[in-house]
């Protein structure tokens, strides 16, 4: 490992003049992501700036009935709050499948949000990668890639996002609020995520040098009837394979509002706007929710080893839908 | 001027405060078992997957090969050698040898650590994946064997020694707080 500065701030501004824009400098908050890739060689940060003491570890009302989450608030504490739970219940099953209790303990919503892909690639210093040496290569493409992205991936990379966080966050319409030296800025997470076409190395939106310092739920009442449901390859404690994060508001048998968003099947958390648009004022069906889902994964350019994940995502998609429009009408 | 990559630090471990001079490289792992001679806490994967390392800082319990010596300063950190109370061990280690829940022991002392921070997460009320309705007012799910398998699944066991562990868990928790089903 790289030999590196050390530095603890204690408010937003003080952590975004320690950076100071530096790009050989990191934020470090859990350090669950950080630090492993630090021992691997993938991140050589000349500075660390740990920001797990700056007072941003609460989730609060907002003027408008939402809440707002701030970055440094663990993902134990997020997903055991009782509003969280109440209101967009959704949000903490997506965190309680991720990770370890111990993981979960360490983890900052920021550092979520931020968190690199798991593709074995990127992983692997030895490997070629675009995202991690632009212009190298994606060995994914021609080799292992049955977890690999089925939406929105290019011929550069197909690396997926891990967050399962993020998805639930996506299909609540969260935003993002940052800080930079010149003043705090704020983004739907939908756009936090970089398309990412010949760029796979540009990961975020964020200004150079931006902190993240939370994140907004708008007031939604669809999003009480929500559900996370994670597809892995064992029971617990692993990334996805493919999951759905879904909210529904049935109303005399028809969909009045619906939130669907996926996991691991692209970049970035994956908004199912097409299929929400198919969904909404049609009956609450399980044929509805199907061709919905299909409407969705037209987009889907498969790999020879990832296919399943269509039939995967369509078959989640229905499920919880269904699981969902039932407990609606009872 | 480059950045120093070294600090003086003080480290509370166990209730005794410890000075020295890590360099930052140094994970809370490395410096328990290399510098203060506290290797209860065992290197497993080195890389946050295992659970073997897990210790509690302020309460919470967390894998040491993930967290930077430096970034553990200010904070209290219990490790295996510290949770008995003099020669009456723990409820949860006692569990582990009443049941034997172990076969070689080398995960052991993580598995203790985070069963013992798993109780108390479940009397706070805290749901988890298998937990079938997360809102409050659900209340508190029962401690099964599934939802302690689920919480448990941070520490691994090469043995494959989990069904004595559950058991252990389940009967630590019952004398705890009277929690498990």
């Amino acid at each position: 490992m790289r030999e590196f500065g050390y530095q603890r701030a204690y408010d937003v501004s003080g952590a975004v003049a320690l950076l100071d824009g530096d790009r050989e400098a990191r934020f470090l908050g859990g350090g669950t992501n950080l630090v492993d890739l630090m021992k691997t060689g993938v991140e050589r940060p000349a500075r660390l700036v740990d920001v797990t003491e700056l007072p941003l570890n609460r989730v609060e009302e907002t003027a408008d009935g939402g809440l707002r989450i701030g970055a440094t608030v663990t993902n134990s504490d997020l997903a055991a709050h009782p509003e969280i739970r109440r209101r967009y219940p959704a949000l903490t099953q997506a965190v309680l499948a991720g990770a370890s209790g111990q993981l979960r303990n360490m983890a900052t919503v920021g550092g979520n949000l931020l968190q690199r892909t798991r593709c074995g690639y990127f992983t692997d210093v030895n490997s070629p990668c675009n995202k991690r040496v632009p212009g190298s290569g994606c060995p994914a493409i021609e080799g292992e890639h049955h977890n690999h992205a089925v939406l929105g991936a290019s011929d550069h990379c197909v690396a997926t996002h891990p967050s399962d966080m993020g998805v639930a966050l996506a299909a609540f319409d969260a935003r993002v609020s940052y800080e930079t030296a010149a003043g705090p800025g704020e983004l739907p997470l939908t756009d936090l995520y970089l398309p990412v076409g010949e760029t796979p190395h540009l990961e975020t939106a964020l200004p150079p040098g931006a902190l993240i310092t939370g994140v907004t739920l708008p007031a939604t009442a669809t999003a009480a009837h929500s559900r996370y449901r994670k597809v892995r390859e064992r029971a617990s404690y692993a990334f996805a394979i493919g999951s759905v994060a879904a909210a529904l508001d049935v109303r005399d048998g028809h969909v009045h509002d619906v939130r669907l968003a996926f996991g691991a099947v692209a970049s970035r958390p994956w908004r199912a706007r097409t299929a929400e648009r198919v969904l909404t004022g049609a009956p609450a069906d399980a044929g509805n929710f199907a061709a919905a889902a299909d409407a969705e994964l037209t987009a889907a350019r498969p790999l020879p080893h990832n296919g399943y994940k269509v039939t995967l995502m369509r078959n989640l998609v229905v499920a919880v839908l269904s699981e969902l429009a039932e407990e609606a009408a009872r | 001027m480059p950045p120093s990559t070294s600090s003086d630090l003080t480290l509370s471990v166990n209730g005794e405060k410890y000075a020295l001079t890590v360099d930052h490289r140094t994970t809370l792992l490395d410096a328990l078992r290399e510098r203060l001679d506290l290797t209860g806490t065992k290197k497993g994967c080195d890389q946050g997957q295992c659970g073997a390392c897990t210790v509690l800082v302020d309460g919470r319990r967390k894998v040491a090969c993930l967290h930077l010596a430096v970034a553990a300063e200010g904070r209290e950190i219990t490790t295996i050698e510290g949770v008995a109370e003099g020669e009456r061990l723990h409820p949860v280690q006692q569990a582990f040898l009443d049941l034997d829940g172990f076969q070689c022991g080398y995960c052991t002392p993580g598995q203790i650590c985070s069963a013992i921070a798993v109780i108390e997460e479940h009397a706070a009320g805290w749901p988890s994946a298998v937990t079938g309705d997360v809102r409050p007012e659900a209340g508190p799910p029962p401690l099964t064997p599934e939802e302690i398998r689920e919480r448990m699944s941070g520490n691994l066991c090469r043995c494959g020694a989990y069904v004595s562990i559950v058991q252990a868990v389940a009967r630590a928790a019952q004398e705890t707080n009277g929690a498990a089903a």
